[in-house]
């Protein structure tokens, strides 16, 4: 079993609520995508080229300050619920995780992770650099990552265009290389059917969004993670200032949304709420799905002020731990175990039961 | 990812849908997509990159089809063609070998060819000068008390004060 103690945080300190809007936004993630010069691309080289990519970045990483202790995890070399595991942690993509279509990982995916920042190596491109921070935090995400930015361009030599900017194996990274990604849970909007309208509208303002787990994942839960569309063509700054000036709107709408569900269906709302919390109280029994969906229900409960006593951060460790590869490791149950919403239940009627004490 | 309904193509259409209350996603092919009136010219999943591709396939952008598409990356081999296909390039030189086809993809898909933000610095590009020398591990010095890395810090001062 891989060590996740290397981590000091497990790798989820960017969950603890402690960010700026965490009763809205789970956390903020930024990548920068960068290759190494004169060396093909990873769609395109063979397993030791990757190898070398691997040895000479981690050489650099080890001569930085921002990544020199940093935990290393070699995906190739884990069993499928580890690698699901890192992957239901938001600490690699997953195509690193060989989760996609093809159903394997490619000799060389691994991860280097330090505090709030982390590489993952032979990816789609040669490097990904990212950023993740407890809720709403642009800035100091970016901050962070143009520091190990810098420091492994100073070691390493990324490929560069002097028209284009960075070059990546996709050109719809290149440029800045820049993906940024703020997790936000809209439930108000969603309920008042206002949410057609606002993902919409992301589209005209060159943003765009996806489902809990990035790229090609589902909407579960009522989370839904805006990124910026296009990389090339405004600065960095332009582009994170563009993206936190539409999510404040989108808090805005949701902030909205909520009042007028208090305003015109208080029964209804408070029903909802308070049913989602006895199902996860009591209920023996649960699919992903549902408890994802019952926890969003919850969380809105906590951020109306409806359900006293339960804390966001509570619902933010659930969000993890209640998922498939979580359960699966901490019971040591295989992926498609069929007791797993048995377990699942299990699991978030002990933690509400220690938040809340036996009666709340 | 597979198609949900036919579970044998590779799913293109990504439609969210709003059915009570519940914020769902339907991965389909293509034909399972026009199968169930899915337009797919309507959907905003389709990407500009996907429309760009298809009318590279037929020729639309005024590129004649066949020899250009053929024509192998000298540093990769990897053509236009294999290029439609994965969505990806080969390596950095794909993006002089078919400058013109790709300036016009980045035009088309990010509105600008022009990148503006930070520029890249190369070091190695010239020898490395004590004074640059200095600077870096003053650079490294301050990141490492500004991250409370005071052990790092001891270390980097030292080497610091064997250069002056």
């Amino acid at each position: 079993m891989i060590d996740l103690t290397l981590l000091p945080d497990g790798g989820l300190g960017w969950l603890d609520a402690s960010g700026p809007e965490s009763h809205l936004v789970l956390s903020t993630r930024i990548r920068l995508a960068r290759n190494l010069a004169g060396r093909v691309f990873v769609g395109r080289n063979s397993e030791s080229e990757r190898e070398s990519v691997l040895r000479d970045v981690e050489a650099a990483a080890r001569d930085t300050v921002l990544l020199r202790q940093a935990a290393r995890f070699r995906l190739d070399r884990l069993d499928v619920v580890e690698r699901h595991l890192l992957h239901e942690r938001h600490l690699v993509s997953r195509e690193l995780a060989g989760l996609g279509p093809e159903g394997r990982t490619r000799s060389g995916a691994a991860l280097l992770v330090q505090d709030r920042v982390g590489v993952m190596l032979n990816e789609e491109d040669h490097l990904r650099l990212q950023g993740l921070q407890s809720g709403f935090a642009l800035e100091a995400a970016y901050a962070d990552l143009d520091r190990v930015d810098t420091e492994l361009g100073q070691r390493l030599a990324f490929a560069f265009h002097p028209e284009f900017g960075y070059l990546t194996s996709c050109p719809t990274n290149v440029g800045t290389g820049l993906r940024a990604s703020v997790l936000i849970h809209l439930p108000g909007l969603v309920l008042t059917k206002e949410i057609s309208k606002v993902l919409q509208g992301l589209s005209q303002v060159g943003l765009t969004f996806r489902g809990l787990y990035g790229e090609g994942s589902e909407v579960v839960g009522n989370f839904f993670q805006l990124s910026n569309q296009t990389t090339l063509g405004q600065t960095e700054a332009e582009l994170l200032d563009h993206l936190g000036k539409v999510v404040r709107q989108v808090m805005d709408y949701e902030e909205q949304a909520r009042q007028v569900l208090l305003r015109n269906a208080p029964a209804i709302i408070e029903d909802k709420v308070w049913r989602a919390y006895g199902l996860l109280r009591y209920a023996r029994a649960l699919s992903f799905d549902e408890a994802m969906n019952l926890l969003s229900g919850v969380r809105l409960g906590v951020g109306v002020d409806l359900i006293p006593g339960v804390s966001i951060y509570t619902l933010n460790k659930l969000l993890i731990h209640a998922q498939p590869a979580h359960l699966a490791a901490a019971e040591g149950l295989a992926l498609d175990d069929a007791d797993l919403p048995i377990h699942r239940a299990h699991l978030v009627r002990r933690v509400l039961e220690d938040e809340v004490g036996r009666r709340g | 990812m597979l198609c949900e309904q036919c579970h044998e193509r590779e799913a293109v259409v990504h439609l969210t849908q709003i059915v009570n209350e519940q914020v769902t996603t339907v991965h389909l092919c293509e034909r399972c997509a026009a199968e169930k009136g899915v337009e797919g010219g309507a959907l905003p999943a389709k990407t500009p990159l996907g429309d760009f591709l298809a009318a590279l396939g037929k020729g639309q952008m005024g590129l004649p089809v066949g020899g250009v598409e053929q024509t192998p990356c000298p540093t990769c081999g990897a053509t236009l063609q294999d290029f439609r296909q994965s969505g990806r390039l080969g390596c950095a030189d794909c993006y002089r070998t078919f400058e013109p086809q790709m300036r016009d993809l980045l035009r088309r898909v990010h509105g600008s060819t022009h990148h503006v933000g930070e520029r890249y610095a190369r070091r190695g590009s010239e020898p490395v000068s004590m004074d640059h020398l200095q600077d870096e591990l003053r650079d490294q010095l301050r990141l490492a008390v500004e991250t409370e890395n005071f052990e790092l810090a001891a270390e980097l001062r030292d080497r610091l004060r064997s250069t002056e």
